[in-house]
């Protein structure tokens, strides 16, 4: 598979009013062509950080420590400024999280629609416009001819999603970045979008970063899914190694915390006790041991390495050392592993 | 994949989460909430700076009768117009002497003072001494300034409560009277008001507050209206709790940082008035001193004796600028989001 | 939106109707006769003038018949200067006031901008301390002490403009600063506000994820964004320029509305300080008006309402 994205060893911070704080703290992941690659973890994690550092949208206080961002073998940390404009919302585009307030509430949304077409190609105003409306089409605003003219404010929240999304598509862009797009949304609005995301991959053929802190959705759109904690990546695989034989105590608790279907008897949240921690000063070993129920003493003092689970499936925990005694993971964990045999996987 | 450092076997033991505690413990001590505003004032240099002025400033003026070396209204017409003289240092335009016909001379010998004599600031047409007249000066002015800034504080703040907190049509009819107020040039009352009071310190006062009230009533119906959804503000209602205790326990306190700002604005608003009225002649009325009197003064001698209108005019213009600034750096001391550090 | 605007309308001449009234009737309040400062009359001279004023009848009848005359633009007459209409004293002044009026409104408001939106793009800069420094000097130094050190400075002692004399633009420069520069405080830290608030919105992000330059970003999106609300403190703007005007005028001798009013005040010229005090608050509450309807209409979500579907 073709790899046209590669983030190695990256790291942000930011200058606060506290101190430095050490946001992501070497992150590597790599994105393949035509595929959906998940990021989740708890809110405050780093997701939309990490993805910001792609395309360089970051506040004024962050500074990219340290990296290499490889856009099909070029660093894109080496861009300048006119460099890195061509590449936004042409080549890479992205869609944020709050639909309510992402659309500029003073412009029609065909210009908004049509304003990448304007900067990055060629075209007259006309057939921007025009593309613009086969676009809003696309992504399923009704009678698009007659909206063009409309303003923001008189569509509603899953329009407005809708109308985000056409800007990032209509220039069939080969990365698609959507960091909680359905977050802000009612949940029928949110399959819908779902929906919506992994037709138009099919048409255009881009490849999508998906981000969300609910693992509920990441089964629905996903081939690969990468687990953040603290600024970093704690394991990473296939969705069903992440979701039937997850390794990391971290990756357990999220997966706990989510009501399924079929253990709907016990469908309280057991949301992961404790906080994450304070990374103006990162800790020294796993940021996760405080939280962890199995950690270990290593665990405090020595940041786990990946260990590799299966060919395309790692997680960084010190459980997967061959002296690391066995523990018994939670019973909605086991029956995960029950499952993921049926499947005819290869559980610990 | 990363290399797996040699690691002792007896790490790999299960801690439990033993030191869950111990991590809790880390996290920064949950300071209150005014404690965290004033360490957020204190860290404002640009605020510490205007702070420390303003309070220099009113201890002078606390202490006029002390500190200024001068009856200010003390009047000896053979030391009219003197230019400022510090003792018997030779600073350049402190020393007493004068530009007459294109040389310098010596003021002070010229006038027959006694040697020794110095103003530092001089003296204007009367030879009342210009330092005692601007300490003097400011203290009226500061006195306006508080004084109208009271009232407008209690009209203001129970108008906004009552607004806010009764609704319905109450609130309609208080607001459309705030609407109609708000409407007239709040100068122009000001001026009637003080051609049908008798000029003084009193009329200027209620003339001030007459109009200067409706910001603080809007700001505070405003925020009251917010405060009366609050799950604490029920909960007082429901127990029982009287009106005014709820509006002295609850509101009162959750409104001062809306208060304590409006005010830092309405300050400079009544020195600015105060020396409007003074300086078109209508404001404090002679011998006494004001900035707005001083600049008036000063102004009509300004062409040839530019000391008597600057010593005034930069008082006036730091009093100005200070408050302000310091407005401005409570505001951002009580609401950090305004101003994302 | 018509609804709404014949709603401001009848408000605004219930607002003129009871500031006539409270006007009027606080000149009643006053002690003494209004020809205190003239010459000394004998009763009878007296007797005759305050017939010719109708000051002999009720103040009841007077208030109808002062009211009725407002209703026919009749602001009444001047005790003062040769008994001259007081419409006609306004109409002799207009001009000059309002040139420097608007001048110093048009200045004061492009520059505030210009310098609001520069220290918001460099906001925590060098640039931004300086723009933020500027417009506090134009708040707190009131308009009469830098109308007289402008004065001093630039027209007397270095002659490059003229004292104080009415004729040419020229003359007006000065005076139009002084005035420009409580506007220009003001508009400076309200747009320096409002667009460090919208640079980081969410809509500012996607402009800059759609791949726009930073400059691009800031004329298609940011500034009409930041803009619009600018629109709302025209109304106080108007107000400091008017009051400013008073002393501005009198300082620069100008023959305008502004220094008229002083002079009807230190001269207890009560019609000439009742008609002009109507007067500015016609003018004022028309201000309000049009920029009440203008916010209407370059803001979508007023003018098109807010009944979206949500
Ligand atoms: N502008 C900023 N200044 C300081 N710290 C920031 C800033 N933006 C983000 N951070 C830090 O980076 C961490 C990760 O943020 P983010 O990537 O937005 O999390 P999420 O996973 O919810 O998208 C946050 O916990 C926060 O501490
Ligand atoms: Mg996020």
């Amino acid at each position: 598979m073709d790899k046209i994205l590669e983030v190695k060893d990256l790291h942000v911070d930011f200058d606060t009013y506290n101190g430095v704080v050490h946001a992501i703290r070497g992150v590597n992941f790599h994105l393949n062509a035509g595929e959906t690659l998940a990021i989740v973890g708890e809110s405050g994690s780093g997701k939309s950080i990490t993805v910001r550092s792609i395309l360089q949208l970051l506040a004024s206080n962050a500074t990219i420590s340290k990296g290499e961002i490889l856009y099909h073998g070029d660093d894109l940390l080496q861009k300048n400024a006119k460099e890195m404009d061509n590449l936004r919302g042409n080549k890479i585009s992205m869609i944020f999280q709050d639909p309510m307030t992402s659309l500029d509430p003073t412009m029609t949304i065909g210009k908004q629609v049509a304003e990448p077409l304007l900067i990055h190609n060629n075209v007259s105003k006309k057939d921007a416009l025009k593309r613009a409306e086969e676009v809003l089409r696309l992504v399923g605003i009704p009678n698009p001819a007659a909206r063009m003219n409309d303003y923001p404010h008189q569509f509603s929240g899953g329009q407005r999603q809708r109308i985000v999304i056409a800007i990032a598509i209509v220039d069939y862009p080969e990365i698609l970045i959507a960091d909680e797009p359905t977050t802000a949304l009612d949940v029928t609005v949110q399959a819908q979008i779902i929906d919506l995301l992994r037709e138009l991959q099919q048409k255009i053929g881009t490849s999508i970063i998906f981000i969300t802190h609910d693992l509920g959705v990441v089964a629905g759109i996903a081939d690969r899914v990468a687990v953040m904690y603290a600024g970093r990546f704690v394991e990473y695989g296939s969705v069903d190694d992440i979701f039937f034989n997850p390794q990391h105590p971290y990756t357990w608790g999220l997966l706990d915390s989510m009501p399924t279907l079929d253990t709907n008897e016990d469908a309280r949240l057991n949301s992961i006790p404790g906080t994450p921690p304070n990374l103006l000063d990162p800790p020294a070993g796993d940021a996760f041991a405080p939280r962890n129920a199995y950690a270990m003493q290593i665990d405090e003092e020595q940041q786990p390495p990946f260990f590799q689970v299966s060919k395309h499936h790692f997680a960084a925990t010190w459980l997967l050392h061959p002296d690391a005694p066995k523990v018994t993971p939670p019973a909605g964990i086991l029956n995960r592993y029950e499952k993921f045999k049926k499947l005819g996987g290869n559980a610990k | 994949m990363e290399q797996i450092p040699q690691t002792p076997k007896e790490k790999f033991k299960l801690v439990h989460d033993e030191n869950n505690a111990e991590q809790e413990k880390i996290s920064t001590p949950a300071l209150t909430y005014m404690q965290d505003v004033r360490r957020r004032l204190f860290k404002n240099k640009v605020a510490v700076v205007c702070l420390t002025l303003i309070s220099i400033i009113v201890l002078i003026s606390i202490f006029a009768p002390i500190i200024a070396p001068h009856n200010p209204n003390a009047q000896n017409v053979t030391m009219s117009n003197l230019p400022p003289k510090l003792g018997n240092l030779n600073i350049p335009g402190m020393n007493g002497y004068q530009n007459m016909g294109g040389k310098m001379v010596d003021a002070y010998k010229q006038a027959g003072a006694p040697k020794g004599t110095s103003f530092i600031l001089g003296t204007d047409y009367l030879g009342r001494d210009l330092l005692s007249r601007i300490i003097y000066g400011t203290r009226l002015s500061l006195i306006v300034a508080v004084l109208a800034t009271l009232v407008d504080l209690l009209i203001g703040v129970p108008y906004g409560i009552v607004s806010g907190w009764k609704g319905g049509k109450t609130d309609t009819f208080m607001q459309r009277i705030v609407e109609i107020v708000s409407s007239v040039p709040n100068l122009i009352v000001v001026i009637l008001m003080m051609i049908v009071l008798k000029p003084g310190l009193t009329s200027i006062v209620i003339a001030i507050a007459i109009t200067g009230w409706v910001t603080m009533a809007r700001l505070v119906r405003a925020q009251t209206f917010q405060l009366k959804e609050q799950e604490y503000i029920l909960a007082a209602r429901t127990l029982g709790e009287s009106s005014t205790k709820i509006a002295t326990k609850h509101l009162i306190p959750n409104l001062s940082s809306t208060i304590i700002i409006q005010t830092m604005f309405t300050i400079p608003n009544a020195i600015f008035f105060e020396a409007f009225l003074s300086f078109i002649g209508i404001g404090i009325p002679a011998p006494n001193a004001s900035l707005g009197t001083l600049l008036s003064d000063g102004q009509k001698a300004f062409r040839f004796l530019p000391y008597q209108m600057w010593a005034p005019a930069i008082i006036l213009s730091i009093i100005m600028i200070a408050t302000n600034l310091l407005g401005d750096g409570l505001r951002d001391a009580f609401d950090p989001q305004s101003s994302e550090h | 939106m018509t609804k709404y605007i014949l709603k401001r309308i009848f408000y605004l001449f219930l607002t003129l109707f009871i500031i006539a009234s409270l006007t009027f009737f606080l000149m009643k309040l006053l002690p003494g006769t209004p020809f205190s400062n003239q010459n000394r009359m004998s009763p009878d001279q007296l007797k005759i003038v305050k017939a010719q004023y109708g000051l002999d009848q009720s103040v009841f009848v007077q208030y109808v018949r002062y009211m009725g005359g407002l209703l026919q633009g009749n602001l009444g007459t001047s005790f003062q200067f040769n008994n001259e209409p007081v419409t006609a004293l306004i109409g002799q002044r207009l001009a000059p006031s309002m040139q420097i009026g608007a001048q110093a409104m048009v200045v004061g408001t492009v520059f505030g901008i210009l310098l609001g939106a520069v220290a918001a793009i460099r906001k925590n800069t060098w640039a931004d301390t300086l723009a933020t420094f500027v417009s506090i000097l134009g708040l707190s130094i009131p308009s009469f002490v830098l109308a007289v050190l402008l004065q001093f400075y630039l027209a007397y002692k270095w002659r490059i403009f003229p004292v104080a004399l009415w004729d040419n633009f020229q003359s007006s420069i000065l005076p139009t600063i002084a005035l420009a520069a409580l506007p220009l405080g003001t508009v400076a830290r309200f747009m320096r506000t409002e667009m460090v608030d919208v640079m980081s919105s969410d809509y500012i992000e996607l402009a800059k994820a759609k791949g726009n330059s930073s400059w691009k970003v800031v004329t298609k999106h940011a500034l009409r964004n930041s803009l619009i609300p600018v629109v709302t403190i025209i109304g106080p703007m108007a107000v400091s320029v008017m009051t400013g005007s008073m002393v501005v005028e009198n300082i620069f001798s100008i023959p305008g509305i502004g220094e008229q009013f002083v002079k009807s005040i230190t001269t207890n010229d009560y019609p000439t300080i009742m008609g002009l005090t109507i007067f500015y608050s016609f003018l004022l509450i028309i201000v309000y008006l049009i920029v009440d309807i203008l916010y209407g209409l370059i803001d979508p979500r007023i003018r098109l309402g807010n009944g979206g579907k949500e």
